[in-house]
């Protein structure tokens, strides 16, 4: 449809887009002259290239370029004429251009240069196979070694505190953490109530039909309780949060950086970090422990209900069946877990941020590697912790 | 009668009763403007009076309330997919900041409405987009550079050069010398005529340059009081009873240069 439109669209340009030749040889001397007409337009220009390969002949000799017949002609058609006429006088002929009067194609092959100068390269001698093998690996290594020192700068310039202003040594912002909060915490409520109340139902249902087997159904309780308030809750929070604010965090200050808005601070004598990241750092800290424990309940009621409705676990036995199964520990070793998360995700999302260069594919670039790479870490050292944990017997 | 009509037939660009608004604000009211082939039309006007919104809205970029807009004697809305397709060829567009893609080179960004126009080969493209690259001043080193490694000056030459990719009939130029040195300036304004004399370019420029209005600039019209105010040669402008006018090109800036020419 598309391609029979653009067929159109040239059919309309030019009546007949075609750039004819015609050579004849000179009378009296040794040489040709050729007889130009049609359209030297760039629809025509693979045509006419051809062409005037075919006949670019003996290169000595003289040539006279009659450009009368010519109905159109624009920089690639004189562009194939300038480098044919090129090549003829490199060989020692002469060439001379005739033109219809009024018209400025010979105007436009003599305003075109010569040739094309060929940019300045410097390259060095190829790389080895041992190089073009183990050059990605060492960056890799250096770029892991400079991220994990730009996040211990950002967590460093954090703790010391906000911002500079003149005679204090530090200032919170509470305005900008509370809005940050609002953003990142109370917006988030809904959908993380939504996926945690699945979560839990599922995880019910998946437990029961299985524990069925060997009649131990009220168990379920013990499962989805320890599950969810140890593991899940938080490590899913910490994904939820990754992907929806990890991401944001990055995309602002990857645009701010783009637009110099970064420069601007820090010639204002602010510092980028504790203007923009510190508040965001707070607010995820404060905000992801308080989205955890949402999670917790929502979750804890998901399986509630699906215990009822699907085992004819009452709400009572529910109740008291989780009251023997967790205690406090169970608890807090879940939720001590979730700042360092919110700690995790603010880091990796601002040294991603701080990293976008000038382009927008870079930026694109920068808010994936955040997501992926916080909540890579973040399953990792949930998985430190359990270890821990588990070494500790907690 | 006869200049008239011959004058008609080379019209590229005709705007009539042009009205854009947004919400309650009238930007433009019943404005008319012509331009014809291979001049160098000037537009100017104070901050905030619709010269953006002008371009933009005959780039159809932006809708209008009512008024026609014939580019090649062709109305855009009546046209056909074909014809339309064909107009869009026929027009470059040089954007304030130049609008490069970030993510592709010069080369690369001169050869993206190459790519979808024609069929060349990449060799081709290659040197054509080369030829461009020189024809508008830059170093054959910017052609594998990106965007954001560029000057300010050369992004305004490699926006041009992609902006002449399709060697297109009629050019659209956003102040294509600001923020550019006075030197720099000069040779683009320089680069423009002879881009317009040896490949018959018709250029419209907004511009608050006054070097380029006095140097470049075949005709020039004023926008003002939502529709052109006045259109003509410098002469006709420095003539023109409206205070504004007046101290544009009557201004402390504009004396200096109007005593050098």
């Amino acid at each position: 449809m598309l391609s029979q439109a653009r067929e159109d669209a040239r059919d309309l340009t030019a009546a007949s887009p075609s750039a004819e030749i015609v050579t004849e040889s000179l009378s009296g001397k040794d040489g040709e002259i050729w007889r130009l007409s049609g359209h030297w337009v760039n629809m025509t220009a693979v045509a006419a290239a051809k062409r005037l390969a075919e006949i670019a002949g003996k290169t000595g000799s003289a040539l006279e370029i009659d450009l009368t017949g010519v109905a159109e002609m624009d920089t690639a058609g004189a562009w194939l004429l300038r480098r044919a006429i090129t090549e003829r006088q490199a060989g020692g002929g002469e060439v001379s251009v005739t033109d219809r009067q009024g018209a400025h194609y010979a105007d436009l092959i003599s305003a075109l240069p010569e040739k094309l100068a060929e940019p300045r390269e410097e390259k060095g001698p190829p790389a080895s196979r041992f190089e073009r093998i183990f050059t990605p690996i060492g960056r890799a290594m250096v770029d892991v070694w400079d991220d994990a020192v730009a996040a211990m700068f950002i967590l460093g310039s954090a703790v010391r505190g906000a911002q500079l202003k003149l005679g204090r040594q530090s200032g919170l912002s509470p305005a900008a953490i509370v809005h940050q909060i609002d953003r990142m915490g109370v917006r988030a409520v809904p959908i993380i109530l939504l996926m945690s109340f699945l979560i839990g139902a599922i995880i019910a249902q998946q437990g029961a039909f299985q524990l069925r087997y060997f009649g131990a159904e009220v168990f379920v309780v013990d499962l989805v309780g320890i599950l969810q308030l140890r593991e899940i809750g938080v490590l899913l929070t910490a994904i939820m949060i990754a992907g929806r604010s990890g991401s944001a965090i990055t995309a602002e200050i990857g645009s701010m950086k783009m637009r110099e808005e970064i420069d601007a601070l820090k010639v204002m004598g602010l510092s980028p970090i504790g203007v923009l990241v510190f508040p965001r750092l707070v607010a995820l800290t404060v905000a992801l422990p308080l989205l955890t424990i949402i999670a917790n309940f929502a979750a804890l009621f998901g399986a509630a209900f699906v215990a009822w409705s699907y085992s004819g676990i009452t709400f009572d036995t529910f109740l008291s069946r989780l009251r023997e199964a967790i205690d406090l520990s169970t608890i807090v070793s879940g939720m001590i877990k979730a700042p360092f998360m919110a700690l995790i995700i603010g880091i990796v999302a601002s040294v991603e941020g701080l990293k976008v260069g000038g382009s927008a594919e870079s930026l694109g670039r920068h808010v994936t590697a955040s997501v992926v790479k916080s909540i890579f870490v973040v399953i990792l050292v949930d998985g430190l912790f359990a270890m821990f944990y588990a070494a500790i017997d907690f | 009668m006869d200049s008239t009509s011959a004058k008609q037939d080379n019209v590229v660009l005709s705007v009539k009763d042009l009205t854009v608004g947004f919400g309650s604000n009238i930007v433009l009211d019943k404005l008319n403007l012509d331009i014809y082939r291979g001049e160098i039309l000037g537009f100017v006007g104070a901050s905030g009076t619709g010269k953006s919104v002008l371009m933009r809205t005959v780039l159809r970029l932006l809708s209008r309330r009512s008024g026609t807009i014939r580019i090649f004697d062709t109305d855009f809305d009546k046209a056909t997919e074909a014809q339309r397709l064909a107009l869009d060829m026929k027009l470059g567009v040089l954007f304030q900041h130049g609008a490069l893609f970030s993510a592709l080179t010069v080369k690369e960004n001169i050869q993206v409405p190459m790519r979808e126009y024609l069929d060349l080969p990449q060799a081709m493209m290659d040197e054509l987009a080369r030829l461009k690259i020189e024809l508008v001043g830059l170093a054959p080193e910017a052609a594998d550079k990106f965007p954001s490694e560029l000057s300010g000056g050369m992004i305004k030459r490699a926006a041009l050069a992609r902006a002449l990719a399709l060697d297109p009939a009629l050019v659209f130029l956003d102040e294509p010398t600001s923020g550019l040195d006075p030197i720099g300036a000069a040779e683009f304004d320089e680069l423009i005529a002879k881009l317009r004399d040896t490949l018959g370019l018709t250029v419209y420029m907004v511009t608050h340059d006054l070097d380029s209005l006095f140097s470049v600039c075949d005709r020039i019209a004023v926008l003002g009081q939502k529709k052109v105010l006045v259109e003509g040669t410098i002469e006709d402008m420095l003539a023109f009873d409206d205070s504004w006018v007046q101290s544009y090109f009557r201004g402390k800036r504009a004396r200096s240069i109007v005593r050098k020419t």
